[in-house]
């Protein structure tokens, strides 16, 4: 017999970053009971990371801005796979929920009129990013969590969720633990919404915390629900390189927004040279050209800097490959230079870029005011995830929703900065809305104990394992190893293959990782327990990205390095088969309506 | 797909790859001694740990270290690892510090480093302490509420001067560090007459937000506090956002406090303009 608590919301929300923290404080608007899952304490979720600002085409800094441009950007930012409905809710949604959090009291930085300051991002063709220095995210989360701490929601911090229930089809809760004790909870929920963001952790070099784990892909897959898009990975071209305990921390792009421009180590600005066909109108032809445009000029052409991640990270892999890096490995983002173009450069690199100033003076010694920073791709962003529909967020199992970055859809096979944090607010607020829609409209589903004496079973299974040998952090570092060496930002068949027999082997490795001490705050039981989830989407991300013979976007082929036409009409789905293996199957991508194929055209 | 644990090649490193491998080969070394608490609900002890480091770590890659090869189960609370999500908050030979922002070079290499939880919060295990006070009393300040909208549209227009000093509170990570520094809280223990500096950075971004209308200061005297606060400024020097808590912050409120209360002439000024009005 499990012992266990039990506590009833109408809607359960797992994750509490910018999505998790959205759909519940909607789904309280809307009248319904709602609970609170966070991994950690509320306020700490990965959102706080996030620096640049976010998407909203509101026109403010450049009037030729709407929803149209931001459709075609975003779209052509993800290669075309994207679920175009979502793409055209966000751009069309973004501006509305940005202005909502200022009545929240989230504090933009200003225009000279007084509205909210939006800054150029990658792949942006206008200054779209409402932003607060290079710290929005904190913002926006702490906005989120003060307006929801008063919107009568329960939260429960640090607690992980290790399974979702179910009743026939449809969700009916989920069963937990916390950590502060180690005792299980059963929370029982007409509507689940999964917010729980991305798999960073399932890499060797990440911008990602521990949290990262891939929980809400693996709780949706193992529930029947399917993934899309998984071979999909963003791959951020500026993460810190040395020393080697910081590697992989993030660098804001709104370094390059600012400015920032990339050299090798010769000094050369090796952006220049290769701009990818479909972006040549857009990008600056000189230096000079791109300087304007980062300082507000509207006749000015971006510099190639600010180009997609995706090709700007294979670019310096090419230059540091090409032995032209900078001497640990990456190479020079400098930000100083600017001091040839404005007094007080200093000040205004401080002012503009704080936490960067702050990090790399405290992280690295260097003043990057005064001294280019070394900088190299780290992994960021997960394209794929759970499969929802476009307007309700709602995924293939009924009552099951998923918002924010363990979703899938807005960004296609890349995600441009900036679309990241509107993408939580646009979406966060539409599952909330359709998950109390659904719970208003359904009564309570009846919990199956059988499910949830497994799921206890398999959470205390660690403590039983003989002692000794191999522990759990062990196996998660040989997942991250082999995930970074063979699924990482080139990538080929043979390597591919290698990695799926891996992730089999350290399958059967993390069974028998046994952990020590007891249930309380026990950190090593938390890695065995995260190991499950994270094998599930390695072993997804692997799959998609080995059956993918093309390169698009994130997913890049060193044996097949250009785009397929064939690839270019479905995404990738994975479900769990009736055998309990994972199965790949081709999803047909449904023809865009007339209306926005126009848009396309007419931004080409 | 195979299933059982079959041998498998080790693949080539490219060049990229490489060039991070040879970054790792070519770090300096150091072995450093630990003492950390160890313990449940207040009950512990130091326990030493000698750790192999590298150039460049910081206290909380030490400890990661130790949990991965040594103490599977030390408890640590921590999310970002950059100084940004406030959670890895510790007392660093003494000095209340974020893990993650400390260099182990900046701390005496012939000396072990010692790393203690908060001492102003329950202890709950080895490192981690039981801060939930905290968001109990954010629950009891009055939320942010806006003036009208400036514009048809449901906007406001504000002056980036304006957004300026309260863009400065809201910097703020909820690291608690000036919580556990404060001596209010930390050796008398008025966590329930006080709501420390933290909360005193949150009223006053609310207090001095360009927008909001809301008044919290009878509050601020009285349930809130603030005049247990004797600006010994510990909490700002421990800071890790560097926001100026004392001075810019909760002076002015006092202030505010004083103007409101304990102003005989103001009073009178105030009333005199008051009549005016009528």
């Amino acid at each position: 017999m499990t012992e266990y608590q039990t506590f009833e919301h109408d809607v359960l929300v797992i994750g509490a970053g910018g999505a998790g923290l959205r759909a519940a404080i909607e789904a309280a608007a809307s009248g319904v009971s709602v609970g609170l899952v966070c991994k950690s304490l509320l306020g700490k979720a990965h959102t706080v990371m996030a620096e640049g600002g976010m998407a909203a085409a509101m026109g403010y800094v450049d009037d030729r801005d709407n929803w149209r441009v931001h459709f075609a950007d975003t779209m052509r930012g993800g290669q075309y796979l994207n679920n175009w409905r979502m793409a055209e809710i966000h751009a069309k949604e973004a501006p509305d929920r940005v202005k909502e959090l200022e009545g929240w009291g989230a504090l933009f930085d200003r225009t000279a009129d007084g509205r909210i300051l939006q800054r150029n991002f990658g792949g942006h063709r206008y200054p779209r990013l409402a932003h607060v220095g290079d710290r929005t995210g904190l913002e926006l989360i702490r906005t989120l969590q003060d307006e929801g701490v008063h919107r009568g929601i329960d939260v429960h911090m640090e607690v992980t969720v290790l399974t979702l229930l179910k009743d026939g089809d449809r969700v009916c809760g989920a069963f937990a633990y916390d950590r502060e004790r180690g005792r299980f909870r059963l929370f029982k929920a007409k509507a689940v919404v999964l917010a729980t963001g991305g798999i960073g952790r399932a890499f060797k070099i990440t911008s990602n915390s521990w949290e990262y784990s891939g929980d809400g892909h693996s709780l949706a897959y193992h529930a029947g629900a399917a993934l899309m898009d998984m071979e999909f990975v963003q791959f951020h071209p500026t993460g810190m390189v040395w020393p080697p305990s910081v590697r992989g921390i993030l660098v804001t792009e709104g370094v390059r927004g600012e400015g920032g421009i990339l050299k090798n180590r010769d000094g050369k600005r090796f952006m220049f040279e290769n701009i990818p066909d479909n972006y040549k109108a857009q990008t600056a032809d000189t230096p000079e050209e791109g300087w304007k445009y980062t300082q507000g000029d509207k006749n000015s052409r971006r510099p190639p800097e600010l180009l997609t991640r995706d090709h700007v990270a294979r670019m310096i892999v090419s230059e540091v490959k090409a032995g032209r890096g900078s001497p640990h490995g990456g190479v020079f983002l400098d930000i100083a230079w600017i001091k040839e173009k404005i007094p007080n450069s200093e000040e205004h690199i401080k002012r503009k870029l704080p936490s960067m100033y702050h990090q790399f003076m405290q992280l690295a010694g260097i003043d990057i005011t005064k001294e280019p920073m070394e900088i190299g791709p780290t992994t960021h962003y997960v394209m794929g995830g759970i499969r929802v529909d476009g307007d309700s967020q709602m995924s293939t199992v009924p009552g099951l929703f998923a918002a924010g970055e363990c979703a899938a859809g807005l960004h296609g096979a890349n995600r441009l900065g900036g679309n990241s944090l509107s993408d939580l607010i646009v979406f966060g607020k539409r599952a909330g809305e359709y998950a109390a829609k659904f719970a208003k409209e359904h009564g309570a589903a009846k919990v199956d104990m059988g499910q949830v004496d497994k799921a206890a079973n398999d959470a205390l299974a660690p403590f039983s394992r003989p002692a000794g040998g191999e522990g759990p952090y062990q196996v998660q570092e040989a997942l991250q190893e082999t995930m970074q060496d063979n699924v990482g930002i080139v990538r080929a068949e043979g390597e591919m293959q290698n990695a799926l027999k891996m992730i089999a082997v350290l399958k059967e490795r993390a069974s028998k990782a046994p952990v020590s001490g007891n249930r309380e705050y026990n950190p090593g039981w938390h890695t065995a327990l995260d190991l499950n989830n994270l094998l599930t989407v390695s072993q997804a991300v692997a799959m998609c990205a080995l059956a993918r013979k093309e390169s698009r976007g994130g997913h890049f082929r060193d044996d097949y390095p250009d785009k397929s036409a064939e690839f270019a009409a479905f995404n990738h789905v994975v479900q769990k088969g009736a055998n309990g293996e994972m199965e790949l199957s081709r999803a047909p991508i449904p023809p865009m309506p007339d209306h926005l194929k126009a848009v396309i055209e007419e931004m080409k | 797909m195979a299933t059982t644990g079959q041998p498998v090649e080790p693949k080539a490193k490219d060049a990229y790859t490489a060039a991070q491998a040879a970054q790792d080969a070519s770090a300096k070394h150091d072995t450093r001694s630990f003492k950390i608490w160890r313990g449940q609900s207040g009950k512990g002890e130091f326990v030493e740990y000698k750790q192999d480091v590298v150039e460049g770590m910081v206290v909380l890659d030490a400890v990661h270290e130790i949990q991965a090869t040594q103490a599977n189960d030390l408890a640590v609370r921590w999310n970002c690892k950059a100084g940004k999500c406030g959670s890895c908050s510790a007392e660093i030979n003494g000095m209340p510090k974020l893990m993650c922002m400390t260099r182990l070079s900046e701390l005496d290499a012939q000396k072990p480093v010692t790393i203690e939880p908060m001492r102003a919060f329950p202890h709950m295990k080895d490192l981690v302490t039981d801060v939930s006070w905290n968001f109990e009393v954010k629950k009891k300040i009055q939320k942010f509420t806006p003036r009208k909208p400036d514009a048809p549209d449901g906007t406001w227009r504000m002056q980036q001067v304006d957004a300026d000093r309260v863009q400065e509170f809201r910097k703020c990570i909820e690291c608690f560090l000036c919580q556990d520094v404060c001596h209010v809280l930390r050796d008398h223990e008025k966590h329930n007459d006080f709501i420390g500096p933290r909360f005193l950075v949150y009223t006053a971004a609310l207090e001095m937000h360009p927008l909001d209308t809301g008044d919290r200061i009878p509050e601020l005297r009285k349930e809130f506090g603030i005049g247990y606060c004797n600006i010994t400024k510990c909490c700002t020097k421990v800071c890790p956002e560097h926001i100026t808590i004392t001075d810019n912050a909760i002076i002015p409120l006092k202030e505010r406090v004083v103007d409101e209360f304990f102003d005989p002439l103001g009073k009178l000024v105030k009333i005199f303009s008051r009549r005016k009005k009528e």
